[in-house]
């Protein structure tokens, strides 16, 4: 049985905001007599993660998505409730632990601006106390899987986005860490950055069997990498489970484009029973529910002379933007 | 702690941060002219206002001129390694980046405290230098061993002391977020320890010496070089610095608990 790597009970966390009314009195006002109040930004959450899982958090912005993953990696302390991440309390930060796991921020860096990422690698592995041999193998495999190579011997400032995310990214995994928190990595990057990007984390996540823990505003990320999502909403689970079940209780039906070889096939087509949702000459778009998909069109394939059939699935965003904004789905 | 692991990665601090400055090679003759010009500007400030009567506090232009020493090597310290790194803290913190570090399973203080220097400021150190050895000189002390310990002794308390206010300061960010001015105002209380501590009014001395301890700074290991300094002195330097030490780890340890990190 796979053990769980991540174990989170009854957590909660709150900061102290300073709020300021606008203009310059309420300025003043502010300088003189801050007013501030308790801001709970994640309620009460509760979630096991198990080894070599890819899990992702989907949200609203300011949902908690980031605050929940810096506590899981030690750099928040709880306000309230339990964390265990591979048998550590995280904001121990224990050296063992440490070593364990690694944080990848899309919009943040770690290397060294002026100096090409090559010497932020021998930097990083001295703290983790590799010798050269050691991590000049690793730097290797690593510059392998994530195709980088010349880049490497060149200066930081002078590499683009997609060269520098990839840097980062070998510069946070040198240490091979069992855990991977990362948050918003595609952030800004283009289509085949962010594709390579993607195709990396899977390769890591299948040869290391190391566990991922995702947020990212781009939902090709969520639906390539992640069979689980954690969606939260004002600091709570509105849903916790496998995202294609998901996006079918949120999209139960499909539309279907069919054109037909005569129009009056589609006036026939028209009138057999079908949820039609508008009829153009010999095109005809239906809606049938995903679980009578078959059938459906087995029947229609049966009974009509079909020329072409298009499925079309509803836009991922569209979709999973219906999780961001509603509290609660019974699913 | 590992010692040889903390060695090793402080090899690598130095490696980086030379070749990080290197990239700029203007900017470093710049800083190395700047510390050159200071020390000059500074010993010319000191003989004029002894040029009257030739005492200031009781102290002797010559004997002046080995506080100015010390000030040098002092400021050359605060110039390699405390601006670069200890004002960054404030950067980390408003960015964010101090995650990274947090994360990395080595002493954070150690790294953010030591990660950077600034290799002008080392012109600065060897200009205090030559400056007390021409002032050993002058003032004709004679080197023992016992006399070089009790310097080096309270060279490096004045370095702890330093070090500890600055970092106290700094630390402060993650619930006031700005505090530049506050460093500014360290920086500015460190140039009044050019001046022999005599030299000021009673009551700006029992606040240099309790407050702000400036006093420690300069004044002590100075009256070391010239054999003036009782033992109670020495003892309470140590014990100052000592103090100063652990309460700014401490407060460190204590502050992070606190640290919300940056929104992303």
């Amino acid at each position: 049985m796979v053990q769980n790597i991540i174990e989170v009970r009854n957590l909660s966390k709150s900061f102290d905001i300073s709020t300021k009314e606008p203009g310059l009195k309420g300025t003043i006002k502010h300088f003189f007599r801050r007013e501030t109040k308790s801001l709970k930004v994640i309620k009460d959450i509760s979630f096991e993660i198990k080894e070599g899982e890819i899990v992702g958090f989907l949200g609203a912005n300011g949902a908690g998505k980031t605050t929940i993953l810096k506590m899981l990696c030690g750099l928040i302390y709880p306000s309230e409730g339990s964390i265990l991440v591979s048998g550590y309390l995280p904001f121990r930060r224990k050296e063992n632990f440490l070593k364990n796991i690694t944080l990848i921020m899309g919009q943040k860096q770690q290397l060294i601006w002026d100096l090409p990422p090559i010497e932020s690698f021998y930097l990083n592995a001295s703290i983790y106390d590799l010798d050269k041999f050691e991590a000049n193998k690793r730097i290797k495999k690593l510059s392998e899987m994530l195709e980088v190579d010349e880049e490497l011997y060149i200066p930081v400032r002078k590499l683009s986005l997609g060269q520098r995310m990839k840097s980062e990214l070998l510069a946070a995994l040198i240490h091979e860490p069992n855990i991977l928190f990362l948050d918003e990595p595609t952030l800004g990057l283009d289509i085949n950055a962010q594709r390579n990007l993607r195709k990396f984390l899977q390769k890591y996540n299948k040869e290391t069997n190391a566990t991922i823990c995702l947020t990212s505003h781009y939902m090709k990320d969520i639906t390539s990498l992640c069979k689980r999502v954690i969606c939260v909403h004002e600091g709570e689970i509105s849903y916790d489970g496998k995202l294609d079940l998901l996006l079918k209780k949120l999209s139960p039906v499909k539309e279907i484009l069919i054109v037909c070889r005569s129009e009056e096939d589609a006036v026939k087509l028209q009138n057999f029973g079908f949820t039609v949702k508008n009829k153009i000459k010999n095109e005809i778009t239906i809606k049938i529910e995903n679980n009578s998909i078959t059938s459906s069109l087995k029947t229609i394939l049966n009974n009509f002379d079909i020329e072409d059939l298009l499925i079309n699935e509803p836009p991922i965003d569209e979709v999973i933007g219906k999780v961001l904004i509603k509290k609660d789905y019974d699913i | 702690m590992n010692l040889r692991k903390y060695l090793k990665v402080y090899k690598k601090f130095l490696h980086t941060s030379l070749a990080s400055e290197l990239e700029y090679k203007t900017n470093i003759l710049v800083d190395l002219i700047t510390a050159i010009l200071s020390l000059i500007g500074s010993i010319f400030l000191l003989s004029i206002f002894f040029q009257n009567n030739g005492y200031i506090g009781g102290w002797k232009f010559e004997q002046a001129l080995i506080i100015q020493g010390i000030y040098t090597i002092l400021n050359g310290i605060t110039n390699t390694w405390f601006n670069p790194n200890l004002t960054e803290i404030v950067k980390h913190i408003r960015e964010g980046t101090l995650d990274f570090i947090l994360l990395k399973p080595i002493d954070s203080q150690f790294f953010i405290s030591l990660k950077k220097i600034n290799p002008s400021g080392f012109l600065e150190i060897l200009l205090g230098f030559f400056l007390l050895l021409f002032c050993i000189r002058i003032n004709q002390i004679s080197l023992s061993l016992s006399f070089l310990t009790l310097c080096l002794i309270t060279i490096s308390c004045s370095i702890f002391i330093l070090y500890s206010l600055w970092f106290f300061i700094s630390t402060t960010t993650i619930w006031f977020v700005k505090t530049w001015n506050a460093i500014e105002v360290l920086r500015s209380f460190l140039y009044i320890g050019r001046f022999p501590l005599n030299s000021f009014s009673f009551s700006l001395r029992v606040f240099f010496s309790i407050f702000i301890p400036i006093a420690f700074i300069t004044t002590i290991p100075s009256e070391v070089f010239l054999g003036l300094s009782q033992s109670w002195k020495i003892l309470l330097e140590i014990i100052v610095a000592s103090v100063f030490l652990i309460t700014s780890r401490k407060f460190w340890f204590f502050a992070l608990k606190f640290y919300s990190s940056a929104s992303s």
